[in-house]
């Protein structure tokens, strides 16, 4: 699935990144706890998170996730798009709450990072 | 950045405590630091979770600390210590899911108990050792030939 295609099904708005919305998405997680998704991501994921300090795409950039979606229709600190755009970490905003954002993604075909098992 | 003669790379890398704004500066220069020199991906984004888990650490608990990253043909080696409260119990701190943290912490997405076993998790080599009212130290190694592992 493509970075379009999740801003489209999202309804979301694009933040930063405008220029990589056709970068494929294999897989997805959701958390508002840093450490979890330290501690249980997997290179490439999309992470939708509810957090919007500058530690959220911080956190993003360490774990080498494909983009970040912000849920609830939160919306980064500057600090965040900052280190977002240095590093072309795409990001997106959309009004759906954690559940509904995760579950749409989800049953249009977008497994979640414990399925996905083709490259670790 | 200093190489000396057997070619070993080292840099020392200062952390204020309580200074959220800059936290995960130095992670990401340290991982900007093996990118550019070329070290496997998957090594750098494990030795990248450590520095970060242990940054944050820092950042939140201490007063000061210092990460030393040196870099031999076989291995990352990260060196931290800090001045600060200590660890009373180390055990219960490498228990999943037991934290100290303040609600200021939990806010920042972190102190959900998950930093040093996480740390641990993606090391080679961990040891640990604090003193209480005095500060932790953490010796990490990472190895390069993931072969020589066990």
């Amino acid at each position: 699935m493509t970075l379009r295609e999740i801003k489209d099904l999202l309804q979301a708005e694009v933040i930063c990144g405008d220029d990589r919305l056709e970068e494929e998405i294999k897989f997805a997680g959701g958390s508002d706890l840093m450490s979890d998704v330290l501690a249980f991501s997997k290179p490439g994921i999309l992470l939708l998170t509810g957090l919007t300090n500058a530690q959220s795409v911080r956190t993003a950039d360490i774990i080498e996730a494909k983009a970040i979606v912000y849920v609830r229709g939160k919306k980064p600190e500057k600090a965040g798009i900052e280190i977002a755009e240095k590093k072309g970490i795409p990001i997106l905003s959309t009004a759906y709450m954690m559940y509904k954002a995760c579950g749409l993604l989800y049953s249009h075909g977008l497994p979640g990072v414990s399925e996905y098992r083709k490259k670790g | 950045m200093t190489m000396d003669d057997e070619n070993r790379l080292h840099q020392n890398f200062e952390i204020s405590g309580g200074d959220f704004s800059k936290a995960g500066n130095i992670s990401t220069k340290i991982k900007e630091i093996l990118q550019e020199i070329g070290i496997d991906s998957s090594i750098i984004r494990r030795t990248a979770i450590v520095a970060y888990e242990a940054e944050m650490n820092v950042v939140m608990y201490a007063n000061r600390g210092n990460i030393a990253l040196t870099l031999t043909p076989e291995q990352i080696h990260l060196e931290l210590e800090d001045e600060g409260p200590g660890i009373k119990d180390i055990k219960l701190a490498m228990q999943e899911g037991y934290s100290t943290a303040t609600d200021e912490m939990r806010e920042m997405g972190f102190g959900a108990g998950m930093g040093l076993p996480n740390i641990k998790r993606n090391a080679d080599k961990f040891e640990i050792s604090s003193t209480a009212g005095k500060g932790t130290s953490l010796n990490i190694k990472i190895f390069l030939n993931q072969e020589r592992k066990k």
